[in-house]
């Protein structure tokens, strides 16, 4: 799935390497905000619950699929987003109190076996309901066209929604852990369990939201994915890895770090697979070239992972200490 | 003095804007038994996690018996002769008396690259079992697992594990902490033991034991060492007084 | 030797596989011994994941990666073997071969190599962190092999004919049965003795405490290295015979979804014994097959399930069966 998402947003623009790559750049941007909205809401569970969570990718489907599914019935994707994202919500919040809460205490590798059986029962739960064939959700009327952000750089305006509506979520999260109270209770609780027990503040409620809230940016996300992609059953894992590697890279729950490790592994994929074929090709035949590129920038997030555990182990922008 | 076995030479390190430790020196005479003591937070774990090599310091220099070890990784520290016994103790729980002390003998014995025979019936290793559990008052347990012992057992154990690679010197880390007054008085005999055979620094709260036991003290304050000398010259610093301002223990041992 | 649970456990479970052909001829379901055949080789990858998950205490979730290597080393030196073209003409000249002797030492040595690359990189880190490295580096080696055009990349390669040995057919499944059967043997034999040697000591060692360990002179770091080396061969092997079995090796050998699989199964027979899991291998294998016979949905069954064990079971069958604790002697 990941695969066919790069061919179509390659278009290559051969008269103007500067446009490409302002082009490249946005796809870039584009794909860093899907994978932020994704690694935001597991870095949190990651960092605060102290739970391995395999299953984020399941609420990504959900939504996509809800979203799929009302936009196609009422015609309307406005709609499909307001039925995508309670959905993806309240599933987390069911699973967070049948399962999840049983685990906190578990170690790592119970929580790995866990949501790994989860993601089984939701991948087939979804080809039950739906079936086998993909689901293709159009892009709504209203942001068909293309627009110029830069003169000579016409850009897809559905793509250029999906950027605005990821800027507004990271805002608001922002604001959200800054401003609020119930911001800081989960700040609280990250940094100190018992203490923020002592409070007052009610923990386990606590967790219930933050996983959902966690989940709702899943759903968010694979909705606005929706219309870009297919959406299929198991859609969730290929992009479940990309963000396990954003939030390695960033640091194991850290915001600032799932954002900063989003945006570099979207930059460095997109660009990774647009510029390295033209790269190989002035040292190399172009068949050649053209293998050795596809392997090298599908390979290319996870040698920049390595790299970046080599020099820093703890990601970038370590949450504690 | 007597020759130093340990010298560490105004190490600093910094944790975000706490300095845990300022320009802390110490040394430590060969066959000497020294006490480190401090209020809570004056940084005597992280002195101690200096010194073993757990954590780097910013800046200063470790020299132990004539070597430089600042940077040195810890298992290579052990290996020069630095043991070390925790505050939480930390025997292998699921491995047996015998099993923990063949496993520290075995850490002495070149690599462990040895995939096929038994490590507990090599006979080299059994010989040396037997001496290290006599040596913490362990005999005739060799078959027990380390989680059944009592607490004050396990602290031997601990010691135990620690000696096995006859090493030039012991850190103990505070061993008193949550020992009853039975245990305390078996743990202070086995120091007072262990004193004649090792060098020993000493990491103690309770000041009875240090006052009892030290040869010399350094008192750590703010991540500074204020006071260094023997228990007599401790109890009358003036500096170290205002340090432990209405701290009984200090006036009468 | 006494008669207990654990010795009547695991000579009825040695006696079954021994005498299964057999039984399979008389019930005339030849493919039973094709579905055992497999089990044994998962069997084999599960049993070496067990040595760093189990006694290593390492939570790798990319254990299927050296289970690929192993089954494509296999697939395309034969491959090269049955064209007869070269594998590579530089920087030396090495050319395919078909024979098993040659075939499988080079799929141990190269999954052996590529964990000791792999390992070196994620042993850096600890906990949750050397979870999803692993799991990462798994997903790289996967995207490579599927950008490998000349070997089929998504849709993989088959083989043209099982690999050759010196005096047994291995196209003959039930020859192939015994030699799969005598494989596991052989490792679990081999197995034992490690983690009574005084490398296996430090294993333990470190996994229940490797900060004492680390105070004690044990350099950890490269026991640690060695012990996912081993096991990241084991799985070569065990990846040499599926590709041997199936005749056809794809990517998806090593998705994640497969390391998952096979942590289940270490997990569900019993994780830190010999014999867990091998009696976990075959447990999720068989319900698979039982449950696809009534519904092609049979991991919505499969999952919830998994939970279950995790909430309820958490010794896992073995314990249950044999009446030991995770601990093995």
């Amino acid at each position: 799935m990941i695969r066919r998402y790069r061919m179509s947003s390659i278009q290559f623009n051969w008269y103007n390497p500067m446009l490409l790559f302002i082009e490249q750049l946005l796809n870039g941007l584009q794909l860093g905000i899907t994978l932020f909205l994704l690694s935001a809401g597991l870095t949190l569970v990651f960092g605060i619950m102290q739970v391995i969570n395999l299953a984020h990718g399941s609420f990504y489907m959900i939504g996509a699929y809800v979203g799929a599914t009302v936009t196609a019935r009422t015609g309307s994707f406005i709609l499909g987003i307001l039925a995508a994202l309670p959905a993806a919500a309240l599933a987390g919040m069911i699973v967070e109190v049948l399962v999840l809460r049983r685990l906190y205490q578990k170690d790592h590798l119970d929580q790995v076996l866990a949501t790994f059986g989860m993601i089984m029962f939701f991948n087939e739960l979804t080809r039950i309901i739906w079936g086998r064939q993909p689901l293709f959700m159009d892009v709504p009327p209203w942001l068909t066209g293309s627009i110029e952000l830069i003169p000579g750089v016409p850009y897809p305006s559905y793509r250029i929604a999906v950027i605005a509506a990821g800027i507004l979520v990271g805002g608001f999260l922002y604001l959200l852990f800054t401003r609020t109270r119930i911001g800081m209770q989960i700040r609280a609780g990250a940094s100190n369990r018992e203490m923020a027990g002592a409070l007052g503040v009610n923990i386990r409620l606590l967790y219930t939201l933050v996983f959902g809230l966690g989940t709702l940016l899943a759903g968010l996300a694979g909705v606005m994915a929706g219309p870009i992609l297919a959406v299929e059953a198991g859609m969730g894992e290929s992009i479940l890895i990309l963000t396990f590697v954003v939030i390695v890279i960033g640091g194991i729950g850290s915001i600032r770090g799932a954002l900063a490790g989003a945006l570099l592994v979207g930059l460095v994929d997109t660009l990774g697979r647009a510029f390295l074929p033209i790269v190989l090709r002035l040292f190399l035949s172009a068949a050649y070239a053209d293998g050795i590129a596809a392997s090298m920038a599908s390979m290319s997030v996870y040698i920049l992972m390595a790299t970046i555990l080599v020099c820093r182990p703890r990601g970038l922008l370590p949450a504690h200490g | 003095m007597i020759e130093s076995l340990l010298s560490i030479q105004s190490i600093n390190k910094c944790f975000g804007a706490a300095r845990a430790s300022n320009n802390f020196s110490l040394e430590v005479g060969r066959g000497e038994l020294h006490a480190l003591i401090g209020p809570n937070g004056a940084g005597k774990t992280t002195a101690l996690n200096q010194l073993c090599g757990e954590i780097m310091p910013d800046s200063g220099r470790i020299i132990f018996d004539g070597r430089l070890i600042t940077r040195m990784p810890v298992y290579r520290r052990a290996q020069l002769g630095l043991a070390r016994s925790y505050q939480i103790t930390s025997v292998f729980a699921h491995l047996t008396v015998g099993e923990n002390l063949s496993l520290a003998i075995q850490a002495h014995q070149g690599h462990s690259f040895r995939f096929w025979k038994k490590a507990v019936d090599d006979p080299v290793i059994r010989e040396a079992v037997l001496p290290a559990m006599a040596r913490v008052d362990l005999e005739g347990r060799a078959d027990v697992p380390a989680a059944n012992l009592s607490h004050g057992e396990k602290r031997q154990l601990e010691v135990g594990m620690a000696l096995a690679g006859q090493p030039k010197m012991l850190l103990l880390d505070e061993p008193y902490a949550g020992m009853g007054p039975g245990g305390a008085v078996e743990l202070t005999k086995l120091i007072q033991r262990l004193k004649t055979e090792v060098t020993i620094l000493l990491v103690e709260h309770d000041m009875g034991a240090v006052f009892s036991l030290a040869d010399r003290i350094t008192v750590l304050v703010y991540g500074q060492a204020i006071a260094s000398g023997t228990p007599d010259e401790i109890r009358t610093n003036p500096a170290v007084r205002e340090a432990y301002l209405g701290d009984e223990a200090l006036v009468s041992p | 030797m006494v008669l207990n649970r654990q010795t009547l456990a695991i000579a009825t479970g040695a006696v079954f596989f021994l005498v299964l052909p057999g039984l399979a001829g008389l019930a005339e379901e030849p493919y039973l011994v094709t579905l055992f055949s497999r089990i044994l080789i998962y069997a084999l990858a599960a049993v070496s994941l067990d040595l760093m998950l189990g006694f290593g205490g390492m939570v790798s979730l990319g254990h299927a990666a050296f289970f690929g290597i192993g089954a494509y080393a296999v697939c395309i030196f034969s491959f090269h073997g049955f064209e007869g073209t070269p594998i590579l003409s530089w920087p030396f000249q090495l050319d395919g071969n078909q024979s098993g002797l040659v075939l499988w030492p080079a799929a141990v040595l190269l999954s052996g190599a590529a964990a000791a690359v792999i390992g070196a990189l994620s042993l850096r880190t600890t906990g949750m962190h050397f979870i999803m490295i692993t799991l990462a580096f798994a997903q790289m080696l996967y995207y490579f092999f599927v950008s490998l055009e000349a070997y089929g990349g998504d849709d993989g390669i088959s083989l043209f004919s099982r690999n050759t040995l010196p005096g047994i057919d291995l196209g003959n499944d039930i020859q192939f049965y015994y030699l799969c059967l005598a494989t596991l043997a052989v490792f679990l034999f081999f197995f034992n003795r490690l983690i009574h040697s005084r490398f296996g000591m430090v294993i333990r060692g470190s996994k229940e405490n490797e900060r004492r360990m680390k105070s004690l002179g044990f350099p950890t770091f490269r026991y640690r290295l060695a012990c996912f080396i081993i096991a990241g061969a084991g799985a070569g092997l065990a990846g040499a015979l599926i590709a041997n079995q199936t005749e056809y090796v794809s990517p998806g050998l090593m998705h994640w979804t497969r390391s998952g699989e096979i942590l289940v199964m270490v997990l569900l027979g019993g994780m830190g014994t010999l014999f867990g899991p091998v009696l976990g291998a075959a447990t999720l294998l068989l319900l698979e097959e039982l449950l696809s016979i009534y519904t092609e949905h049979w991991m919505i069954f499969l999952g919830p399930f998994l939970v279950l064990v995790v909430l309820f079971a958490r010794r896992g069958l073995y314990g249950m069966i044999a009446g030991s604790s995770g601990d093995h002697d």
